[in-house]
Protein backbone atom coordinates (compact mmCIF):
# COMPACT_ATOMS: atom_id res chain seq x y z
CA UNK A 1 0.00 0.00 0.00
CA UNK A 2 1.76 3.49 -1.02
CA UNK A 3 0.74 6.34 1.52
CA UNK A 4 0.77 9.77 0.43
CA UNK A 5 1.68 12.62 3.01
CA UNK A 6 1.06 16.07 2.16
CA UNK A 7 3.26 18.55 4.30
CA UNK A 8 3.28 22.31 4.58
CA UNK A 9 5.73 24.82 5.23
CA UNK A 10 4.68 27.05 7.70
CA UNK A 11 6.34 29.80 10.50
CA UNK A 12 7.55 27.79 13.10
CA UNK A 13 5.35 27.29 16.37
CA UNK A 14 8.11 29.15 18.45
CA UNK A 15 8.20 32.33 16.09
CA UNK A 16 6.17 35.43 17.80
CA UNK A 17 4.01 36.42 15.01
CA UNK A 18 4.16 39.93 13.62
CA UNK A 19 1.35 41.69 11.79
CA UNK A 20 2.91 43.74 9.11
CA UNK A 21 1.79 47.47 9.63
CA UNK A 22 -0.29 47.91 6.78
CA UNK A 23 -2.57 45.42 7.17
CA UNK A 24 -1.57 43.12 4.23
CA UNK A 25 -0.87 40.03 6.53
CA UNK A 26 1.85 38.75 9.03
CA UNK A 27 5.70 39.67 8.45
CA UNK A 28 7.16 36.41 6.91
CA UNK A 29 10.41 38.05 6.09
CA UNK A 30 13.55 36.57 7.55
CA UNK A 31 11.48 34.55 10.28
CA UNK A 32 12.12 30.93 10.81
CA UNK A 33 9.86 28.19 8.73
CA UNK A 34 9.16 24.77 9.83
CA UNK A 35 7.35 21.84 8.70
CA UNK A 36 3.57 22.25 9.98
CA UNK A 37 3.79 20.34 13.36
CA UNK A 38 1.24 18.20 12.57
CA UNK A 39 2.07 17.10 9.39
CA UNK A 40 5.33 16.02 11.39
CA UNK A 41 3.15 13.52 13.19
CA UNK A 42 1.51 12.30 9.67
CA UNK A 43 4.83 11.68 8.37
CA UNK A 44 6.37 9.70 11.79
CA UNK A 45 3.07 7.80 11.08
CA UNK A 46 3.44 6.93 7.72
CA UNK A 47 6.98 5.45 8.24
CA UNK A 48 6.08 3.41 11.03
CA UNK A 49 3.69 1.69 9.05
CA UNK A 50 6.00 0.99 6.01
CA UNK A 51 8.70 -0.25 9.13
CA UNK A 52 5.69 -2.65 10.22
CA UNK A 53 5.49 -3.76 6.49
CA UNK A 54 2.24 -2.40 5.94
CA UNK A 55 2.58 0.60 3.50
CA UNK A 56 5.43 -0.09 0.47
CA UNK A 57 5.99 3.46 -0.33
CA UNK A 58 5.61 6.78 1.42
CA UNK A 59 4.76 9.99 -0.97
CA UNK A 60 5.63 13.11 0.12
CA UNK A 61 3.79 16.22 -1.14
CA UNK A 62 4.17 19.70 -0.79
CA UNK A 63 2.21 22.61 -2.48
CA UNK A 64 4.42 25.51 -2.32
CA UNK A 65 6.66 28.08 -2.70
CA UNK A 66 10.32 27.00 -4.23
CA UNK A 67 11.24 26.81 -0.30
CA UNK A 68 8.41 23.86 0.05
CA UNK A 69 11.11 21.82 -1.52
CA UNK A 70 12.85 21.88 1.84
CA UNK A 71 10.14 20.70 3.37
CA UNK A 72 9.75 17.94 1.60
CA UNK A 73 13.30 17.27 2.12
CA UNK A 74 12.72 17.17 5.71
CA UNK A 75 10.32 14.33 5.07
CA UNK A 76 12.26 12.35 2.98
CA UNK A 77 15.40 12.47 5.83
CA UNK A 78 12.35 11.24 8.19
CA UNK A 79 12.29 7.99 6.07
CA UNK A 80 9.37 9.09 3.32
CA UNK A 81 10.83 7.55 -0.29
CA UNK A 82 10.42 10.51 -2.68
CA UNK A 83 8.72 13.57 -3.12
CA UNK A 84 6.35 15.37 -5.58
CA UNK A 85 6.30 19.54 -5.18
CA UNK A 86 3.84 21.17 -7.00
CA UNK A 87 5.18 24.75 -7.20
CA UNK A 88 2.94 27.73 -6.44
CA UNK A 89 3.59 31.31 -5.05
CA UNK A 90 1.45 32.96 -3.16
CA UNK A 91 -1.46 32.15 -0.69
CA UNK A 92 -3.13 28.74 -1.57
CA UNK A 93 -6.48 28.06 -0.31
CA UNK A 94 -7.31 24.53 1.39
CA UNK A 95 -9.99 23.74 -1.22
CA UNK A 96 -7.46 24.48 -4.45
CA UNK A 97 -5.07 22.22 -2.19
CA UNK A 98 -7.39 19.44 -2.16
CA UNK A 99 -8.04 19.58 -5.55
CA UNK A 100 -4.16 19.37 -6.51
CA UNK A 101 -4.01 16.20 -4.06
CA UNK A 102 -7.08 14.85 -5.44
CA UNK A 103 -5.41 14.94 -8.95
CA UNK A 104 -1.99 13.14 -7.39
CA UNK A 105 -4.57 10.72 -5.90
CA UNK A 106 -6.01 10.08 -9.05
CA UNK A 107 -2.51 9.90 -11.18
CA UNK A 108 -0.81 7.97 -7.36
CA UNK A 109 -3.53 5.92 -6.17
CA UNK A 110 -2.34 5.39 -2.36
CA UNK A 111 -4.23 3.14 -0.06
CA UNK A 112 -4.17 6.06 2.63
CA UNK A 113 -3.56 9.56 2.50
CA UNK A 114 -2.16 10.99 5.93
CA UNK A 115 -2.21 14.85 6.55
CA UNK A 116 -2.40 17.11 9.70
CA UNK A 117 -5.90 17.90 11.01
CA UNK A 118 -4.81 21.88 10.53
CA UNK A 119 -1.49 24.12 9.30
CA UNK A 120 -0.63 26.17 12.45
CA UNK A 121 -0.60 29.07 10.04
CA UNK A 122 -4.56 29.78 8.86
CA UNK A 123 -5.92 27.74 11.54
CA UNK A 124 -8.60 26.51 8.89
CA UNK A 125 -8.38 22.26 9.53
CA UNK A 126 -10.20 21.40 5.99
CA UNK A 127 -7.82 20.54 3.93
CA UNK A 128 -8.08 16.39 4.33
CA UNK A 129 -11.64 16.83 4.99
CA UNK A 130 -12.11 18.47 1.60
CA UNK A 131 -9.87 16.12 0.30
CA UNK A 132 -11.97 13.08 1.18
CA UNK A 133 -15.20 14.31 0.23
CA UNK A 134 -13.39 14.98 -3.36
CA UNK A 135 -11.95 11.77 -3.94
CA UNK A 136 -15.29 10.11 -2.49
CA UNK A 137 -13.47 8.50 0.39
CA UNK A 138 -14.48 8.17 4.07
CA UNK A 139 -12.24 9.91 6.71
CA UNK A 140 -10.39 9.46 9.96
CA UNK A 141 -10.46 12.74 11.06
CA UNK A 142 -8.44 14.11 14.69
CA UNK A 143 -6.50 10.37 14.78
CA UNK A 144 -4.94 9.49 18.04
CA UNK A 145 -4.70 6.03 17.15
CA UNK A 146 -4.53 3.95 13.87
CA UNK A 147 -4.72 0.47 13.54
CA UNK A 148 -4.35 -0.70 9.68
CA UNK A 149 -6.24 -4.06 9.03
CA UNK A 150 -7.56 -5.55 5.79
CA UNK A 151 -8.92 -3.33 3.34
CA UNK A 152 -10.10 -1.16 6.72
CA UNK A 153 -8.31 1.03 9.65
CA UNK A 154 -9.80 1.52 12.84
CA UNK A 155 -9.49 4.85 13.72
CA UNK A 156 -9.59 6.49 17.55
CA UNK A 157 -9.94 9.82 17.28
CA UNK A 158 -10.02 12.79 19.88
CA UNK A 159 -13.40 14.29 19.90
CA UNK A 160 -15.17 17.26 22.22
CA UNK A 161 -16.36 14.52 24.78
CA UNK A 162 -13.05 12.13 24.75
CA UNK A 163 -12.28 9.23 22.20
CA UNK A 164 -14.21 7.88 20.02
CA UNK A 165 -13.21 4.84 17.25
CA UNK A 166 -14.59 4.41 13.74
CA UNK A 167 -13.95 1.74 11.16
CA UNK A 168 -13.09 3.20 7.82
CA UNK A 169 -12.85 1.43 4.69
CA UNK A 170 -9.68 2.24 2.06
CA UNK A 171 -8.49 3.82 1.06
CA UNK A 172 -8.90 6.53 3.21
CA UNK A 173 -7.80 9.97 4.60
CA UNK A 174 -6.53 10.60 8.04
CA UNK A 175 -6.02 13.51 9.68
CA UNK A 176 -3.44 13.56 12.73
CA UNK A 177 -4.63 14.86 16.26
CA UNK A 178 -1.08 15.75 18.61
CA UNK A 179 -0.98 12.36 20.46
CA UNK A 180 -0.79 10.11 17.71
CA UNK A 181 2.93 9.79 17.65
CA UNK A 182 5.88 11.70 18.87
CA UNK A 183 7.66 12.21 15.72
CA UNK A 184 11.52 11.07 15.56
CA UNK A 185 14.51 13.78 14.71
CA UNK A 186 16.18 12.93 11.42
CA UNK A 187 19.57 11.05 11.70
CA UNK A 188 22.62 12.69 10.27
CA UNK A 189 23.40 9.86 7.82
CA UNK A 190 19.25 10.11 7.08
CA UNK A 191 19.56 13.94 5.97
CA UNK A 192 22.68 12.52 3.34
CA UNK A 193 20.16 10.07 2.32
CA UNK A 194 17.66 12.27 1.81
CA UNK A 195 19.23 14.80 -0.48
CA UNK A 196 19.49 11.92 -3.00
CA UNK A 197 15.78 11.17 -3.21
CA UNK A 198 14.10 11.68 -5.75
CA UNK A 199 11.46 14.88 -5.98
CA UNK A 200 8.99 15.58 -8.86
CA UNK A 201 8.53 18.80 -9.92
CA UNK A 202 4.88 19.66 -10.70
CA UNK A 203 2.56 22.87 -11.35
CA UNK A 204 -1.16 23.23 -10.34
CA UNK A 205 -1.79 23.32 -14.30
CA UNK A 206 -0.23 19.95 -14.46
CA UNK A 207 -3.58 18.84 -12.64
CA UNK A 208 -6.05 21.08 -14.49
CA UNK A 209 -6.56 23.22 -11.23
CA UNK A 210 -6.58 27.05 -10.54
CA UNK A 211 -5.14 27.91 -7.40
CA UNK A 212 -6.77 31.86 -7.77
CA UNK A 213 -8.37 32.58 -4.10
CA UNK A 214 -11.97 32.56 -3.62
CA UNK A 215 -12.06 34.64 -0.50
CA UNK A 216 -10.61 37.97 -0.26
CA UNK A 217 -8.84 38.86 2.40
CA UNK A 218 -9.80 42.34 3.03
CA UNK A 219 -7.08 43.34 5.84
CA UNK A 220 -5.01 41.71 8.58
CA UNK A 221 -4.83 42.98 12.38
CA UNK A 222 -3.63 42.42 15.81
CA UNK A 223 -5.98 41.14 18.20
CA UNK A 224 -7.20 43.18 21.05
CA UNK A 225 -4.30 43.19 23.68
CA UNK A 226 -5.01 41.90 27.41
CA UNK A 227 -2.52 43.90 29.78
CA UNK A 228 -0.99 42.39 32.52
CA UNK A 229 -2.74 43.22 35.47
CA UNK A 230 -1.59 43.11 38.99
CA UNK A 231 1.23 41.27 40.48
CA UNK A 232 -0.49 39.97 44.27
CA UNK A 233 1.30 38.62 47.92
CA UNK A 234 -1.24 36.53 49.37
CA UNK A 235 -3.90 34.33 48.13
CA UNK A 236 -6.11 36.09 50.40
CA UNK A 237 -5.35 39.08 48.76
CA UNK A 238 -6.08 37.12 45.33
CA UNK A 239 -9.39 36.13 46.56
CA UNK A 240 -10.70 39.48 48.27
CA UNK A 241 -9.64 40.94 45.06
CA UNK A 242 -11.57 38.41 42.82
CA UNK A 243 -14.45 39.12 45.22
CA UNK A 244 -14.37 42.82 44.62
CA UNK A 245 -14.61 41.96 40.75
CA UNK A 246 -17.58 39.70 41.42
CA UNK A 247 -15.88 36.96 39.63
CA UNK A 248 -16.80 34.95 43.32
CA UNK B 1 -33.10 33.18 1.25
CA UNK B 2 -32.24 31.75 4.33
CA UNK B 3 -29.71 29.89 6.21
CA UNK B 4 -29.06 26.45 8.07
CA UNK B 5 -27.35 26.13 11.19
CA UNK B 6 -26.25 22.29 12.00
CA UNK B 7 -27.46 21.62 15.39
CA UNK B 8 -24.92 19.96 17.45
CA UNK B 9 -26.06 17.62 20.17
CA UNK B 10 -25.82 13.74 21.40
CA UNK B 11 -29.46 12.68 20.49
CA UNK B 12 -30.79 13.47 23.64
CA UNK B 13 -29.63 17.38 24.68
CA UNK B 14 -29.16 20.15 22.24
CA UNK B 15 -26.26 21.47 22.73
CA UNK B 16 -26.01 24.97 23.76
CA UNK B 17 -23.16 25.70 20.67
CA UNK B 18 -26.25 25.04 18.45
CA UNK B 19 -28.13 28.72 20.23
CA UNK B 20 -24.44 30.79 18.98
CA UNK B 21 -24.47 29.20 15.83
CA UNK B 22 -28.00 30.45 15.42
CA UNK B 23 -26.80 34.33 16.22
CA UNK B 24 -24.16 34.27 13.82
CA UNK B 25 -26.48 32.86 11.43
CA UNK B 26 -28.73 35.42 12.11
CA UNK B 27 -26.43 38.06 11.16
CA UNK B 28 -25.18 36.05 7.87
CA UNK B 29 -29.02 35.49 6.55
CA UNK B 30 -32.04 35.38 8.07
CA UNK B 31 -34.50 33.49 8.74
CA UNK B 32 -32.42 30.50 9.50
CA UNK B 33 -33.65 26.79 9.78
CA UNK B 34 -31.69 24.37 12.38
CA UNK B 35 -31.45 21.12 11.07
CA UNK B 36 -31.80 17.59 13.39
CA UNK B 37 -29.50 14.98 12.39
CA UNK B 38 -29.50 11.89 14.59
CA UNK B 39 -32.10 9.08 16.29
CA UNK B 40 -34.58 9.48 18.62
CA UNK B 41 -33.18 12.77 18.67
CA UNK B 42 -37.56 14.14 18.72
CA UNK B 43 -36.47 16.07 22.24
CA UNK B 44 -33.51 18.28 20.65
CA UNK B 45 -35.54 19.19 17.45
CA UNK B 46 -38.52 20.38 20.01
CA UNK B 47 -35.11 22.47 22.20
CA UNK B 48 -34.12 23.51 18.57
CA UNK B 49 -37.86 25.00 17.88
CA UNK B 50 -37.75 26.93 20.59
CA UNK B 51 -34.53 29.20 19.70
CA UNK B 52 -35.37 32.77 19.06
CA UNK B 53 -35.21 33.89 15.54
CA UNK B 54 -35.66 30.11 13.67
CA UNK B 55 -37.84 29.42 11.33
CA UNK B 56 -38.08 26.22 10.86
CA UNK B 57 -36.74 22.82 12.13
CA UNK B 58 -35.71 20.11 10.17
CA UNK B 59 -35.00 16.53 12.05
CA UNK B 60 -33.47 13.50 10.13
CA UNK B 61 -34.02 11.06 12.48
CA UNK B 62 -31.88 7.83 11.35
CA UNK B 63 -29.57 5.21 12.52
CA UNK B 64 -26.49 6.72 9.92
CA UNK B 65 -26.97 10.01 11.90
CA UNK B 66 -26.26 8.53 15.39
CA UNK B 67 -22.87 9.48 15.52
CA UNK B 68 -22.76 12.14 13.34
CA UNK B 69 -20.36 10.74 10.60
CA UNK B 70 -18.53 13.00 8.63
CA UNK B 71 -20.43 10.59 5.29
CA UNK B 72 -23.75 10.49 5.88
CA UNK B 73 -23.75 14.12 7.30
CA UNK B 74 -21.78 15.29 4.14
CA UNK B 75 -24.71 13.71 1.97
CA UNK B 76 -27.80 14.64 3.92
CA UNK B 77 -26.61 18.47 4.07
CA UNK B 78 -25.42 18.57 0.51
CA UNK B 79 -29.37 17.67 -0.39
CA UNK B 80 -30.43 20.09 1.57
CA UNK B 81 -28.32 23.04 0.57
CA UNK B 82 -29.87 24.34 -2.77
CA UNK B 83 -32.54 25.73 -0.47
CA UNK B 84 -30.03 27.88 1.33
CA UNK B 85 -27.09 30.49 0.74
CA UNK B 86 -25.40 30.30 3.85
CA UNK B 87 -24.97 26.80 5.74
CA UNK B 88 -23.56 27.16 9.56
CA UNK B 89 -22.22 24.63 11.86
CA UNK B 90 -20.28 25.31 15.21
CA UNK B 91 -16.76 24.73 15.32
CA UNK B 92 -16.98 21.40 17.79
CA UNK B 93 -15.07 17.93 16.59
CA UNK B 94 -18.25 17.31 14.66
CA UNK B 95 -18.67 20.09 13.02
CA UNK B 96 -15.20 20.18 11.68
CA UNK B 97 -15.26 16.76 10.99
CA UNK B 98 -18.31 17.41 8.23
CA UNK B 99 -18.68 20.48 7.23
CA UNK B 100 -15.71 21.16 4.86
CA UNK B 101 -16.77 18.10 3.30
CA UNK B 102 -19.87 19.53 2.27
CA UNK B 103 -18.23 22.99 1.61
CA UNK B 104 -15.94 20.58 -0.90
CA UNK B 105 -19.05 19.18 -2.56
CA UNK B 106 -20.53 22.21 -3.17
CA UNK B 107 -16.81 23.78 -4.49
CA UNK B 108 -16.99 26.47 -2.29
CA UNK B 109 -14.41 27.62 0.22
CA UNK B 110 -14.75 27.20 4.23
CA UNK B 111 -14.40 30.10 6.36
CA UNK B 112 -13.35 28.54 9.80
CA UNK B 113 -13.80 28.84 12.90
CA UNK B 114 -15.54 32.98 12.27
CA UNK B 115 -15.47 34.81 15.67
CA UNK B 116 -17.45 38.16 13.95
CA UNK B 117 -19.91 38.63 11.00
CA UNK B 118 -18.50 42.48 9.39
CA UNK B 119 -21.62 41.61 6.94
CA UNK B 120 -23.65 39.04 5.09
CA UNK B 121 -20.22 38.35 3.47
CA UNK B 122 -17.33 39.06 5.28
CA UNK B 123 -15.92 37.90 8.15
CA UNK B 124 -13.49 38.09 11.09
CA UNK B 125 -11.48 34.70 11.78
CA UNK B 126 -8.21 34.36 14.07
CA UNK B 127 -5.39 33.07 12.36
CA UNK B 128 -1.92 32.31 13.55
CA UNK B 129 -2.83 31.18 17.28
CA UNK B 130 -5.00 33.90 17.26
CA UNK B 131 -2.05 36.40 17.19
CA UNK B 132 -3.60 38.13 14.21
CA UNK B 133 -7.17 38.49 12.83
CA UNK B 134 -8.30 38.33 9.26
CA UNK B 135 -11.19 39.98 7.74
CA UNK B 136 -12.43 37.76 4.80
CA UNK B 137 -14.63 38.62 2.09
CA UNK B 138 -16.67 35.36 0.28
CA UNK B 139 -18.63 37.23 -2.73
CA UNK B 140 -19.55 34.36 -4.58
CA UNK B 141 -21.48 30.65 -3.89
CA UNK B 142 -22.79 29.96 -0.95
CA UNK B 143 -21.22 30.40 2.52
CA UNK B 144 -19.68 27.35 4.35
CA UNK B 145 -18.85 28.41 7.90
CA UNK B 146 -18.09 27.13 11.37
CA UNK B 147 -18.79 29.28 14.41
CA UNK B 148 -16.15 29.95 17.34
CA UNK B 149 -19.35 30.01 19.93
CA UNK B 150 -17.45 31.96 22.18
CA UNK B 151 -17.70 34.82 19.91
CA UNK B 152 -21.41 34.74 19.97
CA UNK B 153 -24.62 35.16 22.72
CA UNK B 154 -26.30 32.09 22.47
CA UNK B 155 -29.90 32.63 21.18
CA UNK B 156 -32.93 33.15 23.22
CA UNK B 157 -35.39 29.95 23.94
CA UNK B 158 -38.50 31.59 23.33
CA UNK B 159 -39.33 30.40 20.02
CA UNK B 160 -41.79 28.30 18.79
CA UNK B 161 -41.34 27.09 15.32
CA UNK B 162 -42.36 24.19 13.27
CA UNK B 163 -40.47 20.83 12.64
CA UNK B 164 -40.60 19.10 9.77
CA UNK B 165 -39.48 15.62 9.39
CA UNK B 166 -36.87 15.10 6.25
CA UNK B 167 -35.99 11.54 4.76
CA UNK B 168 -32.66 10.56 5.01
CA UNK B 169 -29.75 9.98 2.28
CA UNK B 170 -28.78 6.90 1.12
CA UNK B 171 -25.31 5.91 3.42
CA UNK B 172 -22.26 4.17 1.46
CA UNK B 173 -21.59 2.65 4.44
CA UNK B 174 -17.67 3.71 3.82
CA UNK B 175 -17.37 4.34 7.73
CA UNK B 176 -19.06 2.53 10.94
CA UNK B 177 -18.80 3.65 14.56
CA UNK B 178 -17.13 1.33 17.11
CA UNK B 179 -17.20 3.01 20.67
CA UNK B 180 -16.15 5.56 22.19
CA UNK B 181 -14.63 6.61 25.41
CA UNK B 182 -16.16 9.25 26.99
CA UNK B 183 -14.89 11.29 30.25
CA UNK B 184 -17.82 11.32 32.43
CA UNK B 185 -18.45 14.19 34.73
CA UNK B 186 -20.94 16.04 37.07
CA UNK B 187 -18.94 19.02 36.50
CA UNK B 188 -19.91 22.01 33.77
CA UNK B 189 -18.40 21.40 30.08
CA UNK B 190 -15.47 23.03 29.54
CA UNK B 191 -16.74 25.44 27.00
CA UNK B 192 -20.23 26.35 29.11
CA UNK B 193 -18.44 26.93 32.15
CA UNK B 194 -18.66 29.94 34.17
CA UNK B 195 -15.62 29.15 35.59
CA UNK B 196 -12.97 27.29 34.81
CA UNK B 197 -9.75 25.88 36.95
CA UNK B 198 -6.64 24.70 34.59
CA UNK B 199 -4.01 22.61 35.17
CA UNK B 200 -0.42 22.77 33.36
CA UNK B 201 2.77 20.15 33.16
CA UNK B 202 3.39 22.26 37.27
CA UNK B 203 0.37 19.50 38.55
CA UNK B 204 2.97 16.77 38.24
CA UNK B 205 0.95 14.03 38.28
CA UNK B 206 -2.76 12.82 37.06
CA UNK B 207 -2.82 11.87 41.30
CA UNK B 208 -2.07 15.84 41.89
CA UNK B 209 -5.43 16.82 39.28
CA UNK B 210 -7.29 15.61 42.15
CA UNK B 211 -6.17 18.73 43.90
CA UNK B 212 -7.82 21.17 41.27
CA UNK B 213 -10.67 19.09 40.84
CA UNK B 214 -11.68 19.28 44.96
CA UNK B 215 -11.38 22.80 43.85
CA UNK B 216 -13.27 23.24 40.63
CA UNK B 217 -16.05 21.42 42.99
CA UNK B 218 -16.27 24.23 45.32
CA UNK B 219 -16.53 26.10 42.36
CA UNK B 220 -19.08 24.93 40.60
CA UNK B 221 -15.94 24.98 37.77
CA UNK B 222 -15.03 23.02 34.79
CA UNK B 223 -11.21 21.49 34.93
CA UNK B 224 -9.08 21.84 32.03
CA UNK B 225 -5.64 21.80 31.24
CA UNK B 226 -2.65 22.22 28.93
CA UNK B 227 -1.05 20.55 26.06
CA UNK B 228 1.37 19.52 28.56
CA UNK B 229 -1.12 17.97 31.21
CA UNK B 230 -2.47 16.09 28.44
CA UNK B 231 0.25 14.77 26.67
CA UNK B 232 2.05 13.93 30.07
CA UNK B 233 -1.63 11.90 30.78
CA UNK B 234 -2.34 13.58 33.47
CA UNK B 235 -6.05 14.29 32.46
CA UNK B 236 -7.84 12.83 28.94
CA UNK B 237 -7.39 14.68 25.92
CA UNK B 238 -10.48 16.51 25.76
CA UNK B 239 -9.43 18.83 28.70
CA UNK B 240 -6.94 20.67 26.51
CA UNK B 241 -7.65 24.13 26.19
CA UNK B 242 -5.84 25.89 23.19
CA UNK B 243 -5.33 26.64 19.62
CA UNK B 244 -5.81 22.98 18.73
CA UNK B 245 -7.49 21.97 21.91
CA UNK B 246 -10.77 23.83 22.88
CA UNK B 247 -11.21 27.45 22.94
CA UNK B 248 -13.00 28.50 25.97
CA UNK B 249 -13.86 32.43 27.59
CA UNK B 250 -15.36 32.10 30.77
CA UNK B 251 -15.94 34.04 33.24
CA UNK B 252 -12.57 33.78 35.30
CA UNK B 253 -10.12 31.62 34.07
CA UNK B 254 -7.27 30.00 36.94
CA UNK B 255 -4.37 28.54 35.43
CA UNK B 256 -2.39 26.70 37.60
CA UNK B 257 1.37 25.91 36.57
CA UNK B 258 1.02 26.99 33.17
CA UNK B 259 3.42 28.67 31.25
CA UNK B 260 1.80 30.59 29.00
CA UNK B 261 2.95 29.02 25.71
CA UNK B 262 0.86 31.27 22.84
CA UNK B 263 -0.52 27.83 21.32
CA UNK B 264 -1.98 28.03 25.01
CA UNK B 265 -3.23 31.35 25.13
CA UNK B 266 -4.83 31.27 21.95
CA UNK B 267 -7.47 28.80 23.71
CA UNK B 268 -8.14 30.94 26.97
CA UNK B 269 -6.82 34.60 25.95
CA UNK B 270 -10.85 35.82 25.96
CA UNK B 271 -11.37 34.78 29.25
CA UNK B 272 -13.34 37.46 31.68
CA UNK B 273 -10.71 37.32 34.33
CA UNK B 274 -7.21 35.64 34.22
CA UNK B 275 -5.78 34.10 37.44
CA UNK B 276 -2.38 32.71 37.06
CA UNK B 277 -0.50 30.68 39.82
CA UNK B 278 2.94 30.04 38.81
CA UNK B 279 6.19 29.74 41.13
CA UNK B 280 8.22 31.28 38.07
CA UNK B 281 7.87 35.14 38.51
CA UNK B 282 9.18 35.57 34.63
CA UNK B 283 6.35 33.02 33.11
CA UNK B 284 4.68 34.77 30.03
CA UNK B 285 1.34 34.12 31.16
CA UNK B 286 1.69 37.07 33.95
CA UNK B 287 1.81 39.23 31.06
CA UNK B 288 -1.69 38.66 30.20
CA UNK B 289 -3.50 37.81 33.55
CA UNK B 290 -5.43 40.23 35.68
CA UNK B 291 -4.06 39.15 38.62
CA UNK B 292 -0.87 37.13 39.13
CA UNK B 293 0.20 35.08 42.16
CA UNK B 294 3.92 34.06 42.37
CA UNK B 295 3.18 31.19 44.53
CA UNK B 296 3.88 27.08 44.40
CA UNK B 297 0.88 25.62 43.18
CA UNK B 298 0.81 23.17 46.37
CA UNK B 299 0.66 25.66 48.63
CA UNK B 300 -1.91 27.77 46.55
CA UNK B 301 -4.19 25.34 46.02
CA UNK B 302 -5.15 24.27 49.72
CA UNK B 303 -4.81 28.21 50.28
CA UNK B 304 -7.25 28.98 48.06
CA UNK B 305 -9.92 26.40 49.16
CA UNK B 306 -9.11 27.70 52.73
CA UNK B 307 -10.19 31.35 51.38
CA UNK B 308 -13.14 29.91 49.56
CA UNK B 309 -14.62 28.47 52.71
CA UNK B 310 -14.54 31.52 54.42
CA UNK B 311 -16.39 33.08 52.40
CA UNK B 312 -19.29 30.20 52.68
CA UNK B 313 -18.40 28.31 49.47
C1 LIG C 1 1.22 22.19 16.96
C2 LIG C 1 1.15 22.52 18.41
C3 LIG C 1 -0.09 22.67 19.00
C4 LIG C 1 -0.20 22.96 20.34
N1 LIG C 1 -1.45 23.11 20.87
C5 LIG C 1 -1.57 23.41 22.19
C6 LIG C 1 -2.85 23.59 22.79
O1 LIG C 1 -3.89 23.51 22.14
N2 LIG C 1 -2.90 23.86 24.12
C7 LIG C 1 -1.77 23.97 24.90
O2 LIG C 1 -1.89 24.20 26.12
N3 LIG C 1 -0.56 23.80 24.35
C8 LIG C 1 -0.43 23.52 23.02
N4 LIG C 1 0.82 23.32 22.51
C9 LIG C 1 1.98 23.22 23.42
C10 LIG C 1 2.55 24.53 23.90
O3 LIG C 1 3.49 25.00 22.96
C11 LIG C 1 3.26 24.32 25.26
O4 LIG C 1 4.26 23.35 25.12
C12 LIG C 1 2.33 23.90 26.39
O5 LIG C 1 1.20 24.74 26.43
C13 LIG C 1 3.06 23.95 27.71
O6 LIG C 1 2.27 23.47 28.75
P1 LIG C 1 2.55 23.91 30.26
O7 LIG C 1 2.43 25.37 30.36
O8 LIG C 1 1.68 23.07 31.12
O9 LIG C 1 4.02 23.39 30.49
P2 LIG C 1 5.37 24.20 30.68
O10 LIG C 1 5.60 25.15 29.60
O11 LIG C 1 6.40 23.18 30.99
O12 LIG C 1 5.09 25.06 31.97
C14 LIG C 1 4.92 24.53 33.25
C15 LIG C 1 4.81 25.72 34.19
O13 LIG C 1 4.53 25.25 35.50
C16 LIG C 1 5.24 26.03 36.43
N5 LIG C 1 5.38 25.21 37.64
C17 LIG C 1 6.05 24.03 37.78
N6 LIG C 1 5.93 23.57 39.04
C18 LIG C 1 5.16 24.45 39.71
C19 LIG C 1 4.69 24.53 41.06
N7 LIG C 1 4.96 23.59 41.96
N8 LIG C 1 3.94 25.59 41.40
C20 LIG C 1 3.66 26.57 40.51
N9 LIG C 1 4.07 26.54 39.24
C21 LIG C 1 4.82 25.49 38.83
C22 LIG C 1 6.54 26.34 35.76
O14 LIG C 1 7.13 27.52 36.31
C23 LIG C 1 6.10 26.54 34.30
O15 LIG C 1 5.77 27.91 34.05
C24 LIG C 1 0.95 23.08 21.13
C25 LIG C 1 2.20 22.95 20.55
C26 LIG C 1 2.31 22.68 19.20
C27 LIG C 1 3.66 22.56 18.59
Amino acid sequence: MKVIVPVKRVIDFNVKVRVKADGSGVDLANVKMSMNPFDEIAVEEAVRLKEKGKATEVVAVSIGPQQAAETIRTALALGADRGIHVKADGEVEPLAVAKILKGICEAEEPGLVIMGKQAIDDDSNQTGQMLAALLAWPQGTFAHKVEIGDGQAQIEREIDGGLQTVEIKLPAVITTDLRLNEPRYASLPNIMKAKKKNIDQKTPADYGIDITPRLKVLKVTEPAKRQAGAKLKTMAELVGKLREAGAL
Amino acid sequence: MASLVIAEHDNSKLGEATAKTVTAAMQVSAPVHVLVAGSDCAGVANAAAKLAGVEKVLIADAPPYTRMLAEPMEALIVSLAPAYDAILAPATTNGKNYLPRVAAKLDVPQISEITKVVSPDTFERPIYAGNAIATVQAADGKKIITVRTTAFAAAAADGNAPIEKIDATADSGASRFVGEELSRSERPELTAAKIIVSGGRGMQSGENFKLLENLADKLHAAVGASRAAVDAGFVPNDYQVGQTGKVVAPQLYIAFGISGAIQHLAGMKDSKIIVAINKDEDAPIFQIADYALVADLFQAIPEMEAELTKLGY
